[in-house]
């Protein structure tokens, strides 16, 4: 029997099933702290969870609400501080996978988080880079999170804050990267991945109820949706852990379903 | 200035200390990070003060900086982030200030800022990277061509060269290093020789101190010093490092203080509010900065509950179950 569920519930557990046991995450602040901390309760009990804060494996008992929330410094195997973190993010002997969210996304997935609008005089300001910039230059693979809507997925973003796969084709290696590159969108409708030859967006994954043509509708640049499946619904037991255990006061997950 | 290891010299109130340490134009690096160990007593202090056209410079900060921002202290700004979790995702006034076209900002990185402190704390003139690669955070520039060059601001955002080493043409970002007049940071604990202690995570407080010209530490205690050197490890910055040292019990409030305090979910909440409204904003600083003497009248304002409810739970260092809605 089908569970009623909200689309921040969903991306949180889709992203979360994109970790694997012994992955290193770089988490950042929001949804993709749900998703590293369910995937550890769930299916990836021996994945790492750092902070570019400097945090290094913390129990996470309490959801933190930011990098830089002292929830992250408790029952860590150490604290640092940034120039420790960075290095791990870009370690070459580590597989770091890490998660962010933007305001607008482009065909090959470079992201903006910094402006809308002229970068002198901004319609809209967002935080900057943060650390953004970093993890989509040194990570071995970037998850990122985004709200599908025609404004936010763009031909060409305002403020190129994190580079992706820049101009596609091996345009990302010949800018100087030595690895990674966004590996998938998780949104409010489903999944998108990048073609492994011209690094272009297109349609992996939508949630069941939501149709490959809705996906369209709410993206601003052409899409290929011939590769489309239908994701699993959320299990009870991914719901439960979810709602129970990972963020009770629903802060991040926010109102709960009808 | 001659190294001082007596703090008799150096214990100050936050109006002494921003009387003699922090000046018009200065170059100020914010320690901390978003809702953590921001210098809230300091920020409050400058405000009251009236400093004006000051370069802020740190990686990713909140409280203190939109603070500064929102009492017209600020004029340029070089940052990766200004944000507080969940609390403002972007920084409110800050957010309002550059949209209005009020202050300069020149964005970076997170490592680009770490590692340009790290510069200036290693005395390097540059340092490389290599991050960011065509990306828009290298590619425009915040500050015009004609500030570049002049006074405190480098004659270039960063500049892209081949690695002299490598046989092939592989590019490296080279990032000028900074120098900071003053860095403001808040610890935990500071021994009677002026030793600092950071507990929790450092973020990049030791480097942006050992960046400074002068340093305010301000902190929740002062301890003997032979309790900080039973345990060396543990310890920040040494004393000879550190201009001012200023007792502030709750100096980081509304942010948090690991083992001490956690962040104040309702004070912030609160400031979100009113942060959107001009009026509303002034009415604030009337309230909660000129309308407090100096820290104790602003802790006597906050109210025994709130710090009661935000006490950190001495094995955790956060308030466990605090309502943070």
């Amino acid at each position: 029997m089908a569970h009623a569920y909200t689309s921040k519930e969903m991306m949180a557990l889709t992203a979360g099933r994109l970790v694997n046991n012994g992955d290193v995450l770089f988490a950042g602040t929001g949804l993709s702290m749900l998703a590293a901390a369910v995937a550890k309760r769930i299916h990836a009990p021996q994945a790492v969870v750092f902070f570019e804060t400097g945090g290094i494996d913390p129990a996470l008992k309490e959801l933190p609400l930011a990098v830089g929330d002292p929830r992250v410094m408790a029952g860590t195997c150490m604290n640092s501080g940034l120039i420790d973190a960075f290095s791990l993010l870009g370690h070459r002997r580590l597989r770091t996978i890490a998660f962010l969210g933007a305001a607008q996304i482009d065909p090959f997935g470079n992201i903006n988080s910094t402006c809308l609008g002229d970068y002198h005089r901004p319609k809209v300001r967002f935080p900057g880079s943060g650390g953004g910039c970093d993890a989509a230059s040194l990570a071995f693979g970037v998850i990122l999170f985004m709200q599908q809507e025609k404004k936010r997925f763009v031909e060409k973003v305002d403020y190129l804050t994190s580079v992706g796969w820049l101009r596609g084709g091996d345009s990302r290696w010949e800018a100087g990267y030595k690895r990674g590159g966004p590996m998938a969108v998780v949104t409010n409708l489903g999944v998108m991945k990048f073609d492994e030859q011209s690094r272009r967006m297109y349609l992996a994954a939508c949630y069941p109820g939501v149709t490959p043509a809705q996906v369209a509708e709410n993206t601003g640049f052409a899409l290929d949706l011939t590769r489309a499946e239908e994701s699993l619904p959320p299990s009870e037991e991914e719901l439960t852990i979810l709602r129970r255990d990972v963020d009770p006061q629903r802060l991040i997950l926010g109102p709960a379903a009808e | 200035m001659r190294a001082s290891i007596d703090l008799k010299d150096k214990l100050m109130s936050a109006e002494e200390a921003v009387r003699r340490f922090v000046k018009d134009g200065d170059m100020i690096a914010l320690g901390g990070f978003t809702v953590n160990r921001n210098t809230m007593v300091i920020a409050r202090e400058i405000i009251r003060q009236e400093r004006r056209e000051l370069h802020l410079v740190m990686h990713s900060n909140g409280q203190a900086m939109d603070l500064l921002v929102g009492a017209g202290a600020v004029s340029r700004l070089e940052l990766a982030y200004g944000g507080n979790g969940r609390f403002a995702p972007t920084c409110i006034r800050f957010r309002k200030a550059v949209q209005a076209g009020h202050v300069q900002v020149e964005d970076y990185s997170n490592f680009h800022m770490s590692l340009r402190f790290l510069a200036g704390a290693l005395n390097l003139p540059f340092i490389p990277s290599c991050s960011g690669f065509e990306s828009d955070v290298l590619n425009q520039q915040g500050f015009g061509p004609e500030v570049r060059g002049r006074g405190r601001i480098p004659s270039h955002k960063a500049v892209i060269t081949d690695n002299p080493f490598s046989p092939d043409r592989e590019p490296v970002v080279l990032l000028p290093a900074l120098t900071p007049d003053v860095a403001l940071i808040h610890a935990q604990l500071v021994g009677e020789d002026g030793t600092v202690r950071i507990k929790g995570l450092t973020f990049l407080d030791i480097e942006q101190a050992k960046a400074a010209s002068r340093v305010i530490v301000t902190c929740e205690e002062v301890v003997p010093s032979a309790f900080l050197r039973q345990d060396p490890d543990q310890n920040s910055l040494p004393p000879f490092l550190v201009d001012a040292v200023v007792q502030a019990p709750f100096g980081a409030h509304p942010t948090a203080c690991h083992y001490y305090y956690d962040y104040d979910p309702r004070h912030l909440n609160m400031y979100r509010q009113v942060a959107g409204d001009d009026n509303d904003f002034r009415t604030y600083l009337k309230e909660w900065v000129f309308g407090v003497a100096d820290h104790e009248a602003y802790l006597a304002k906050v109210g025994v509950s709130d710090l009661m409810r935000i006490k950190a739970n001495s094995s955790l260092g956060y308030a466990p179950g605090l309502d943070r809605r």
